[in-house]
């Protein structure tokens, strides 16, 4: 195959372009430049588009004999993924930008142009398996990213490969360090690349301005005022700006965002607990969607656990009937149903949670 | 497979068939096809290099010469018998040198290239006239500049306040002795005027002895980066009326990381580098002799050549340009033409194309080319130069420069024109394709 390797710079990435290169298929590294001003995204190991990372995926690309270029998707990553994160925040959501990226970016405007060009594929450093058209869990349960690829369709998984979704992360440094590639050591990046200070809240405020609005509790009486809802989240403890614990005693969390009006609802852990779920814009990865009630298990954050839960699509919306309770569950995150298999759990289908 | 781009001599490259590139992969239901673009059935056997703006090869003899230079011992500033010899190599490279250029043996300041000769010229003349009279803050220069006289004028502006007065640009990137009088008869408080000599991007030539001379009606001494210019366009220092013009071995098949700053003895000049005060005082540094034999042989061998050379490149240029414009559509050429275009330089903007997809393509097919703008991370960032001339930012994106030099042949050109239809045609479905794969 001719393959397009996403190289960021990690290690990750680059033992995926290595083991591409070994599998004898024509490989053309390139790195996505997704900063608007060009080395200012990363400081440390936050984030994945420094000027440093281009370099380091250069080199990787010069020790496996590939062609390497830099293209430039900064201004469709501020539209699709940076303005959206933006504006669900100011809707009172909560989005995860990985994912949004992986639908919006990598796998459709750089697949489409990979394709465009000449390639059969793009090939990620993502934790993930995929074969036969059947996305599951990567080996290695710790770094298993299925959750931030659940969104892609049937027609974008076709085109991707995942040549890492085998082997535990340890195994890819040792793989890197034996391949002689300086990444092997490199520090995981964290948190969200647009965001280098990583403080969320001083980044939002600055493009959403100051909306204030109320902290109330259960019954309505105000205990605090805010800047803006962009500030909280459901299932948010700290920074709530109230005196203390409710009259219980016990810690109080935002269980309700109203963007609206401004309010953001504060309330005991149990009014956390959500036993439905209502999913927009379903995606099901292996294509048609299933007829009658789907047996499953559903999470709802990248790094979360798992509840079982019985899905049915009904008039385009996923419905999902929790057996368990989930805790602390916000609009505008996804909820990606599994089929739990013992060769890897498979990945169902996806969808963006509705509000209420 | 990949045809990856080697050296000549690496013998890698295609052993295609067929001269075209099968363009689109052709899909049935759901089915694709390999699209032929990356095949490497392009008829190329080896790489075509057409970006001699960014670097020459290095003629054969200079690198003798270099390497001759290098096996020998001695600092240029000691007095022993080695110290001597390596003077004395020395010298002879200066004189040389100097002779090509039109230039006075004691005018020539040997330096690390052409981004510190234009950084000395800008700076320290400024400097210099500053210091003579503090009324003096004022640079006259153009919009077209290299970011090495651009970014050193503005960083005079940020930290040494020097006022900026920018020569209006016409849009073939060129600006005119006219503008330039009414520049100097508007201000009083001129310190230098710089204006290069022809624009690495566009190719287009400046009226530079014109120039100069309203420049020296005025008393202003004027700068001319030349980087581009020698070898290229007759290049004689006296006859141009400047005060100082920068220059690169590079640019003329010489070796990267040495060049020089003519500079006549009565322009001031303040030093950047501080020390042995080696060149004239103005610049400090042991003296890089083999750089500097080998940067002389290269231009005894371009300028000697360089009139003969240039109408052959003219043709060649003007081949490649007519069957651009010929086989592709929506093709625009940047820049002057005929005699006022560097002979070697061919700059197009193809609409509706990303200047890095068709890099791609260009360079898997063989073809080494630019798209003649800065890069920032290797992103290409839309030009400076062509947002000068008038272009929008997204048609600045869609450039590219194809440069011919010394080892150009009409073979490097009928390959380009080879591969470019399809190239820019494929890169075109790409950018739609990217463009129209958006949310759901």
């Amino acid at each position: 195959m001719r393959v397009l390797a996403a190289m960021s710079g990690g290690v990750d990435s680059s033992v995926a372009a290595a083991r591409m290169v070994a599998g004898g298929h024509e490989v053309v590294g390139v790195h996505l430049a997704l900063s608007q001003t060009p080395g200012t995204l990363r400081s440390g190991s936050r984030g994945c588009c420094s000027r440093e990372d281009a370099g380091d995926a250069r080199r990787v690309a010069d020790i496996l004999e590939i062609p390497f270029y830099v293209w430039d998707f900064a201004d469709r990553f501020k539209t699709d993924v940076i303005d959206d994160f933006v504006d669900s925040y100011a809707r009172g959501e909560t989005p995860n930008p990985c994912v949004r990226c992986n639908e919006r970016i990598k796998f459709s405007a750089l697949a489409a142009r990979a394709v465009a060009l000449g390639f059969d594929a793009v090939a990620t450093g993502h934790y993930a398996r995929l074969s036969g058209g059947r996305l599951r869990r990567a080996v290695d349960g710790d770094k298993d990213q299925s959750y931030v690829l659940g969104v892609l369709t049937a027609e974008q998984l076709r085109r991707a490969v995942f040549p890492i979704g085998d082997t535990p992360k340890a195994a890819i440094r040792e793989e890197a360090a034996g391949l002689g590639l300086a990444v092997a050591d490199k520090p995981d990046s964290h948190d969200i690349c647009f965001i280098p200070s990583g403080d969320t809240r001083a980044f939002l405020g600055a493009r959403i301005g100051v909306r204030s609005g109320a902290v109330v509790d259960a019954d309505g009486a105000v205990l605090a005022r805010h800047d803006g809802v962009h500030g909280f989240t459901i299932g948010q403890r700290k920074g709530l700006g109230i005196p203390g614990p409710g009259p219980d005693g016990r810690p109080r969390y935002v269980t309700g965002i109203d963007a609206g009006s401004g309010t953001v609802r504060v309330g005991g852990a149990a009014d956390l607990d959500v036993w439905s779920l209502t999913g927009q814009r379903p995606v099901f990865t292996a294509g048609d969607a299933p007829v009658g009630p789907i047996e499953c298990e559903v999470q709802v954050r990248a790094h979360g656990g798992v509840v079982p839960a019985v899905a049915e699509l009904a008039d385009g919306v996923l419905q999902v009937r929790l057996r368990k309770p989930l805790r602390g569950v916000a609009p505008g995150q996804t909820a990606v149903l599994y089929r739990p298999d013992p060769a890897g759990d498979e990945v169902l289908a996806s969808a963006t949670l509705a509000a209420g | 497979m990949v045809p990856r781009t080697g050296r000549p001599d690496e013998g890698v490259g295609a052993k295609g068939s067929g001269p075209e590139i099968r363009v689109g992969p052709v899909r049935g239901e759901g089915d694709i096809v390999p699209a032929g673009i990356l095949d490497p059935a392009m008829g190329t056997t080896r790489p075509v290099y057409l970006d001699h703006a960014a670097t020459t090869p290095m003629h054969p003899a200079a690198i003798e010469a270099m390497t001759v230079a290098l096996a020998t011992v001695g600092n240029a500033s000691s007095l022993h018998t080695a110290g001597r010899a390596a003077r004395r190599r020395l010298e002879e490279a200066r004189e040389n040198l100097a002779a090509r250029l039109g230039a006075r043996p004691s005018e020539v300041i040997v330096t690390a290239g052409g981004t510190e000769s234009d950084n000395l010229a800008v700076k320290g003349i400024y400097w210099a006239r500053r210091d003579a009279d503090p009324h003096r803050r004022r640079i006259i220069t153009t919009a077209v500049e290299h970011h090495a006289v651009l970014d050193a004028v503005t960083w005079l502006a940020e930290h040494e306040g020097a006022e900026v007065t920018f020569l209006p640009c016409a849009a073939d990137g060129s600006v005119s002795p006219s503008d330039l009088r009414d520049a100097l008869a508007a201000h009083d408080d001129v310190a230098l005027v710089s204006v290069m000599w022809a624009n690495n991007e566009v190719g287009t030539v400046m009226p530079v002895a014109e120039l100069a001379a309203v420049a020296s009606e005025f008393g202003v001494p004027m700068h001319s980066d030349a980087v581009q210019a020698v070898g290229q366009v007759a290049v004689d220092f006296a006859a141009s009326g400047l005060s100082a013009m920068s220059l690169t071995a590079h640019k003329f098949g010489g070796p990267t990381g040495v060049g020089a700053l003519l500079l006549r003895r009565d322009t001031g000049c303040v030093p950047l580098l501080h020390g042995g005060g080696q060149e004239r005082d103005v610049r400090s540094g042991t003296l890089d002799v083999a750089g500097t034999v080998a940067m002389a042989v290269a231009a005894d061998i371009a300028v000697g050549s360089q009139a003969e050379k240039a109408s052959a490149l003219r043709l060649l240029r003007d081949r490649l340009i007519d069957g651009v414009l010929g086989s592709i559509g929506d093709a625009h050429l940047n820049g002057a033409v005929g005699e006022r275009r560097l002979p070697g330089n061919v700059h197009f903007t193809f609409r509706g194309c990303e200047g890095d997809s068709l890099l791609m393509l260009l360079d898997a097919n063989g073809i080494e080319c630019s798209t003649g703008s800065a890069c920032t991370a290797g992103v290409a960032q839309p030009s400076h130069v062509l947002l000068a001339m008038g272009a929008d930012p997204g048609t600045a994106r869609g450039s590219l420069r194809l440069s011919l030099g010394h080892t150009s042949t009409a073979a490097d050109v009928e390959a380009a024109l080879r591969v470019l239809p399809s190239a820019v045609e494929r890169a075109r479905q790409a950018a739609l394709a990217s463009a129209s794969a958006g949310p759901r």
